[in-house]
Order: structure tokens, then C-alpha cells, then sequence
């Protein structure tokens, strides 16, 4: 070996799949996106705060969340970035296509911030306290993709 | 709680890729300058702690791979995931368990053999966030346009944070970006995700650090000039972004409230003489000082404008050019203490603070500061 001739050895294409467990809540969650386009979301019973998206435990409390409830579908952005780097799709290992507008929603009745897709629209401009929708996929599989993303409403 | 010193740090220079050394390369040439600099053998050191992250490092039980070149061999040594400053909190634990005199604490990342962002993403839910592509960088830009709306804070203002930081670079031998720049230059830098652009945002960056904590009786048989731990603490918040208000660092300003009653500071902005906070990008080292309680929420931007955290002013924040100028993941708040360290023993050279003699080191774990480990540290016992 040459002096300073340092080697870097590359791990290929080899990937680690997992299958995560979606749990109760979340599995009741993403029902009711595929079945109903519907948002739910869990009441903490001590504190009163709603969770969307759902999940057993408050943690504030430290109390088991029980009931459940719809919440938006409308809601409104409560912080927002447009992502304007060449980024690596996690799911398709391709690169996304840029600008994209991406955000916290906070769904009417919702007390937590949703994260998703925020469309970039010149008419409506993305900016905090606009209200919002989501745009449903027509063929829905029980993912958070069943979402397409957020349209802005004014 | 008994008296607790640093008695030996150790850093290799940040640098953007060290292609030239491996994970045991960085750790021995590490471990060996912070036993050097506490003039003490591995036979010294009673047991050991291991800072790193197995994604990062492409390996699980990632911290194993450096035992050998930190000097682990029958000696207890347990691994910690996450920044720096939490693997010395455990090592800190440890000799107050009264098991061990001396712990040594390494903290190591490589940043050049990944794709940071498919890394960054990979801390985010599976289950209902992961497949949109968060990131650190997305995440932190959503906490930057919060935190500024919130006090109506502009971008010639966080940009000042990096035009400070890469210039205090330039006295820093360790730093991988000193930079003479302009808050134009930050404005016109390509903008990565509203309102973060390229020279707000931290570098990708390889490195290492390594402190050597002891009990009050080996510091004093050991070391001529141990800095004393007067407070440590850290607290956790919400896991979900989503669930925090990303503009209110709460969990700090409950991890400072903590060390600062550890360390008898009733007025932070009087009693600290410099702080080492963790600028992952400009507008955070604003925000976690608010969180410190150095300023009121909403006030650094105004006190930075002023010239306070200069080198040469009342508080200097990042001296050594911060984390802008340099960040190796999960060593980072390892070198914010060993920075704070170099300042009380008055070895800062070109930005030492005249006289220093209280410090606050700063690290955080997980998206946007979801937990977060601030150090009191002082010259005097
Ligand atoms: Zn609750």
C-alpha cells in the first residue's frame, strides 16, 4: 500500500427491513383513515388533552388515554418549512422532487401538532394560522400516505 | 453532593472526513491525549463509558468497537447512546456510587460515512412520520420559523449567530470551518429549508473527545489544576414533535433550573462567566440561551446584537466557534465541556475570557432538543 493511501470499503446495497408493530391505537387510527377518511384522535382523562395522532399513554400524566374522538378533518398550520434540498426518499431510496411544503397541522379539536405535506400553492401562500385540509388518496391502504397532503383553504 | 472534578480532556480536530482513521484510530489518539493532558496511565482510569450511536456508526453495539483503544480490558465499561454530555453524567453517577475514583468518557461520531439525513429521519416514528422524509434539518427548520414568528425575530439576526461563531473558528485549532463571513454572506448562502440556510446550518463532521472525571480524592492526588463539577442535570420532553411547543425549550429551562440549584446560581447571567451551547444551527444557540436563562425568551437576539456573547463581551457564548464551525454528533457536547475546561484553566489563548471562573456546557439528544444535559462547571471548588 502506498503512504497515505487510506482504503474505504462500501456496504453495498445491503438493507435491514423491519415490520413494525402499529399497536392498538394506531391501528384503529389508520382504519378509520382507509375506511372512513376519518381523523381520530384519544382523550387523556387527568388533563384533558387530545392526541392525534392517538396513543395509550399521556405523557404529561402518566395516565392511560381511554376516550376517543374525531377531530378536524380541518385544522391549521401551526409551524411549516419548504424543503428545498435534494433529499433522499426514505420509502423509494429516490430523490423527492423539490420545493416541498411540509408542516404541523393542528386539527380542530386536536390538542397535539400532525406532521405532513403542505402544498406549495401561489394564490395561498403557506404561513402559520392558515386553516387547512387534508387531500385523501383514492386508493387507500392503511398508511400515513393515505394522506396525500395538506391543501390550503384561504 | 461530594465534589466532582475534570482532571484530563482530550479532542482530535473536527474535521469533515477522516478518511485516514477509523472508529479505534479516533478513540486512541483521544483517549491518549486526555490521559496526557491529566498526566496519568490507563491503570489510572478505574472504569470507562463510551458515548456513540449505532446508526451513525453502521453497527450495532457500535461502542464495543472502541474498547480496546480505550484502554477497557477488565475494567467495567458500559456504553451510552446518545450526546456526550450524557455518557459523562453516568460516568459522573458512577463515582458517586462510590464504586470507582476515576471514570473515563468518550464520545465519538463519524458523520462523512452516511447519508445524514436518511440517518436524521430514521429517529423519527416509523409508524407515522417516517415515510414523509423528516429530518434534523426539517425538523430544526420548523422549530427556527416557530421560534422566530413567536418573537419576531429576523434572518440578518440568527445569521449574526453564524458570522460570530465561524470567526471565534479561527482561533480554534480543532475547528473544521473558520470563516471570515458576513450576515450578507449567510443571507445569499443557498437556502436548504425555510427559513435554514446553508451557513445557519451546522456542517456534516467527523470526531472525538474524551474527558477523565475523578472523586475529590484522586483529583487532588492526580491533577494540579481539576475543574470542579458544581451542577449537572438533564431532563427529557415529549418524544413527538408534534407534541412539543418546539418554540419553548422546556426541558432546558427544567435541566438548568436543576444545575443551577446544584451550583448555588441564583442569577446566571451575573454568576456565568462563559457558555459552550449547542449551535446546531444559528437561531438554536439564541433559543437554548433564553432555555439557560441567560436572557429573557426573546432577548438573545437583541443582547447577540449588542455584542454580550463576543469574545470580548460580558458573556462569550461558543468562544470556540461553536458547533457551526464543526459538529461531530453525539462527541459534541463532550467538546462543549472540554471547551469550558480549557477557558477555566485560563488555556483558551486568543479567546480566553479573562478570569473565568464559571462555566455552562450544553448537550442535547434527539430531534429539535428533546432532551437536554447542562453542566455547571468551575474553577474553584
Ligand atoms: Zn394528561
Amino acid at each position: 500500500m502506498a503512504r497515505g493511501d487510506h482504503l474505504v470499503i462500501s456496504s453495498g446495497d445491503a438493507v435491514q427491513p423491519f415490520n413494525y408493530a402499529v399497536g392498538l391505537h394506531g391501528s384503529k387510527f389508520f382504519h378509520e383513515l382507509k375506511e372512513n377518511r376519518r381523523i381520530v384522535g384519544i382523550k387523556c382523562p387527568a388533563c384533558g388533552k387530545v392526541y392525534t395522532p392517538p396513543r395509550r399513554v399521556c405523557g404529561d400524566c402518566f395516565v392511560e388515554n381511554k376516550e376517543w374522538l374525531e377531530v378536524g378533518p380541518q385544522g391549521v398550520i401551526d409551524t411549516f418549512t419548504i424543503v428545498r434540498y435534494a433529499f433522499i426518499d426514505p420509502e423509494t431510496g429516490k430523490q423527492k422532487p423539490v420545493p416541498y411544503g411540509y408542516g404541523f397541522i393542528r386539527f380542530d379539536g386536536a390538542d397535539t401538532r400532525f406532521q405532513h405535506f403542505v402544498e406549495l400553492n401561489e394564490a395561498r401562500p403557506i404561513k402559520i394560522g392558515a386553516r387547512v385540509e387534508p387531500v385523501f388518496a383514492e386508493e387507500r391502504k392503511g398508511t400515513i400516505r393515505d394522506i396525500l397532503y395538506f391543501r390550503i383553504l384561504d | 453532593m461530594e465534589n466532582i472534578a475534570i482532571i484530563g480532556i482530550g479532542m482530535i480536530p473536527i474535521k469533515a472526513n477522516y478518511k485516514t482513521h477509523n472508529f479505534a484510530d479516533m478513540a486512541w489518539e483521544t483517549v491518549n491525549a486526555a490521559l496526557a493532558d491529566a498526566g496519568i496511565s490507563i491503570k489510572d482510569v478505574d472504569n470507562v463509558i463510551t458515548t456513540s450511536n449505532d446508526f451513525w456508526d453502521g453497527r450495532t453495539i457500535s461502542c464495543m468497537a472502541v474498547g480496546d483503544a480505550s484502554g477497557v480490558r477488565e475494567k467495567n465499561c458500559s456504553c451510552v447512546e446518545g450526546d456526550g454530555t450524557f455518557g459523562a453524567f453516568y460516568g459522573m453517577a458512577r463515582i458517586l456510587s462510590g464504586s470507582y475514583g476515576t471514570t473515563l468518557v468518550t464520545g465519538h461520531t463519524k458523520g462523512s460515512e452516511s447519508i445524514s439525513s436518511l440517518i436524521t429521519n430514521a429517529a423519527f416514528d416509523p409508524i407515522y412520520e417516517r415515510a414523509l422524509g423528516p429530518d434534523m434539518i426539517s425538523g430544526c427548520a420548523m422549530q427556527a420559523r416557530a421560534y422566530m414568528e413567536k418573537h419576531g425575530l429576523t434572518s440578518r439576526q440568527t445569521a449574526l449567530v453564524s458570522v460570530k461563531n465561524h470567526g471565534n473558528a479561527k482561533h480554534n485549532p480543532y475547528a473544521q470551518l473558520p470563516m471570515d463571513i458576513s450576515v450578507d454572506d449567510v443571507l445569499a448562502s443557498e437556502m436548504i429549508a425555510d427559513p435554514l440556510r446553508k451557513l445557519d446550518c451546522s456542517p456534516v463532521s467527523d470526531g472525538c473527545c474524551a474527558i477523565i472525571l475523578a472523586n475529590e480524592e484522586k483529583a487532588k492526588k492526580l491533577c494540579k489544576k481539576p475543574v470542579w463539577v458544581k451542577g449537572a442535570a438533564f431532563t427529557s420532553d415529549a418524544y413527538f414533535l408534534g407534541d412539543r411547543d418546539l418554540a419553548d425549550p422546556r426541558s432546558l429551562v427544567a435541566a438548568a433550573k436543576k444545575a443551577y440549584a446544584m451550583a448555588g446560581i441564583t442569577d446566571p447571567t451575573k454568576q456565568i462567566d462563559i457558555a459552550e451551547v449547542y449551535d446546531a444551527f444559528s437561531y438554536q444557540e439564541l433559543m437554548w440561551l433564553e432555555g439557560l436563562g441567560i436572557c429573557e425568551p426573546g432577548q438573545a437576539a437583541s443582547l447577540l446584537e449588542k455584542g454580550d456573547f463576543a469574545v470580548n463581551g460580558k458573556l462569550p457564548v461558543n468562544a470556540s466557534g461553536g458547533l457551526l464551525s464543526g459538529h461531530p454528533v453525539i462527541a459534541a457536547g463532550l467538546y462543549r465541556i472540554a471547551e469550558c475546561v480549557r477557558q477555566l484553566r485560563g488555556e483558551a489563548g486568543a479567546v480566553q475570557k479573562d478570569g473565568a471562573k464559571t462555566a455552562v456546557a450544553q448537550g442535547l439528544n434527539g430531534v429539535a432538543g428533546q432532551s437536554h444535559c447542562v453542566w455547571v462547571l468551575g474553577a474553584d471548588k
